[in-house]
């Protein structure tokens, strides 16, 4: 079985924002919420480099270990998703993930930030596949299709990819053997760690 | 014949060596890339310079030499240690790419305090049983006398139990999200377990008011009577005469071992307020200032933990002095009135003062009709 992971190459993001244009539109997500967003480092300076940021379905995933409803659940794919239903909001994923993937639809009086919402990978939640329950709550489970992430797929420049970690990692040792260089692959380390890129 | 031939062989030999230098000179023109740019149709400008193969972007650089003098290692290693870039959505939070302090957020809140937290807990219970099996119910010497002095008005009791009953709330609510997982999800499921902690959730957020007020009246109240005095180190040298039978040091209103509670519940409370208003308003205090917005609430999570717990710890054990370890000791908080004798034993000076200044007593004894 596959082990599903994402990798940008910061040596070929141009910070477009198609990733986080298309990823809003595939799901449907509300106003406000981006599950994925692109961060420039170096903006208009020398050595600016941009990197696009969603859930990395991390090994050991922290929003996993600090939730306290135990909402998460991890595929045989290592995709990190989470039941909406069980979720209280309480917050704890946000305050742990180092990525900052969970996101609330408010920002919350009293703390009522609402249902948690993240990047599923494009592979829905704990409903039917394809249903449309699935739709409304998580969005569009595109693995079950038979596809991979919309952001990846997407791409212009091929910075961001998606989908089997070996075939993933492959075809960045190719890039960073054909071009000599290579700024690593940012968060690999500690998304799974052990794994090598 | 051999004139002619001669000068035959000098033709020859011109023919041979001017074709040779023909066929150089097209050789060498073919092989020198400035002559045939010179003839292609794109020129590079006058003064351009070929940097040859060697000038290639070597190890880490971007081509063009833009990268300035920062290596690709220095900047990854400042985005791992957490600086902000810039993004295009509304939440400039997000700028933030990475941050590791959820990773020491995440292993103080499973580790120490989880830890700590639950040994605190079964220690002091473990203790007060123990405690309860030597000693006993700490009996009032004298007997009860039937005679009663008021020791706290209606507003003190309501003060109190305002307090009291949210703290209790809280705590359950509270424990429910650090241990829920682990000891009551088992037993009722996630589907019943989520619900339960959601609205836990909600009575945690509005009882936290309650809890406030009721701090607010026990510090306007009671504060002046919880300042030290001379018979605090008495008090507190003699134990409080709790270990041994028959021995009562004398204390006011408030003897050491309560001033030293209420301080440690007005702290401790306004410790959990403040938190408690940071994580009920989130991201809307710049507090401890110069921290990323994440670890202030970060902060506050953890030390709202912390705080909580010693304070669960701590009260348990006013819950069982106030109730089962003492005689007498619950009227005081129940209808407000304690008996004669147990006023003298546990706050003697207090009581002399009382009986005198109001004079107050009231028989208990039902007249004959």
């Amino acid at each position: 079985m596959a082990r599903m992971k994402f990798l940008c190459d910061a040596e070929r993001c141009i910070e477009c924002n198609a990733c986080v244009t298309a990823c809003k539109n595939e799901h449907e997500i509300p106003w406000g919420i981006n599950r994925r967003r692109v961060v420039t480092i170096n903006d208009g300076k020398p050595g600016e480099r941009s990197i696009s940021v969603a859930c990395m379905h991390c090994s050991d995933a922290p929003c996993m270990a600090v939730c306290p409803v135990d909402c998460f659940y991890q595929t045989d794919e290592g995709v990190v998703l989470h039941s909406k239903d069980l979720c209280i909001g309480c917050g704890y994923c946000f305050y742990a993930c180092p990525f900052g993937a969970p996101q609330y639809p408010q920002v919350g009086n009293f703390g009522s930030r609402g249902k948690m919402d993240k990047c599923t990978f494009c592979a829905g939640g704990p409903e039917a596949d394809k249903s449309d329950t699935e739709f409304k709550k998580y969005g569009r489970n595109r693995l079950a299709e038979g596809k991979l992430p919309l952001c990846a797929e997407m791409c212009s420049t091929k910075a961001l990819l998606a989908g089997d970690g070996d075939v993933v990692s492959d075809i960045y040792r190719e890039r960073v053997v054909s071009r000599g260089f290579g700024s690593g692959a940012w968060g690999w380390g500690r998304a799974y760690p052990g794994q090598g890129a | 014949m051999t004139a002619i031939s001669r000068s035959k062989k000098w033709v020859v030999q011109l023919a041979v060596l001017a074709l040779i230098a023909l066929g150089t000179t097209f050789a060498l023109e073919i092989a020198d890339p400035q002559t045939a740019d010179a003839q292609s149709s794109v020129r590079p400008p006058a003064g351009a310079v070929n940097q040859g193969a060697d000038s290639g972007p070597q190890g880490g650089e971007v081509p063009g030499a833009s990268s300035g003098n920062l290596s690709d290692s220095e900047m990854w290693r400042a985005v791992r240690k957490g600086i902000r870039g810039t993004v295009s959505i509304p939440d400039k939070n997000a700028g933030l790419m990475v941050q590791s302090e959820g990773d020491a957020w995440r292993a103080t809140k499973n580790g120490p305090i989880a830890t700590w937290g639950v040994l605190g807990l079964a220690g002091m219970v473990v203790l007060l049983a123990i405690f309860y099996l030597i000693r006993g119910k700490i009996r009032v010497d004298h007997g009860m006398s039937g005679r009663t002095i008021t020791r706290f008005a209606d507003m003190e009791r309501m003060g109190h139990w305002l307090l009291a009953v949210s703290f209790i709330i809280l705590a359950i609510t509270g424990l429910n999200i650090t241990y829920g997982k682990y000891f009551l999800l088992p037993l009722l499921g996630k589907s019943g377990f989520a619900t339960i902690a959601a609205g836990g959730k909600w009575l945690h957020n509005y009882v936290a008011f309650a809890f406030m007020a009721g701090l607010v009246m026990i510090l306007v109240m009671w504060i002046k009577e919880n300042f030290p005095n001379k018979y605090d180190l008495e008090w507190l040298a003699k134990g409080g005469g709790m270990f041994v039978k028959g021995v009562h040091p004398p204390s006011k209103k408030f003897n050491a071992g309560q001033k030293i509670l209420f301080w440690l519940v007005i702290w401790g409370g306004l410790g959990l307020s403040l938190t408690g208003i940071a994580l009920l308003f989130p991201f809307q205090f710049d507090f401890p200032a110069g921290m990323e917005p994440i670890q202030q609430m970060q902060f506050a999570t953890t030390w709202h933990a912390i705080i909580s717990l010693v304070m669960v710890v701590v009260v348990i054990a006013h819950i069982y002095i106030g109730t089962v370890g003492m005689e007498g000791a619950y009227d005081a908080m129940g209808t407000g009135e304690v008996d004669e004798n147990w006023a003298k034993e546990h706050h003697s000076v207090w009581a002399k003062e009382a009986s005198k200044s109001r004079g107050g007593r009231k028989s208990k004894a039902v007249p004959a009709e």
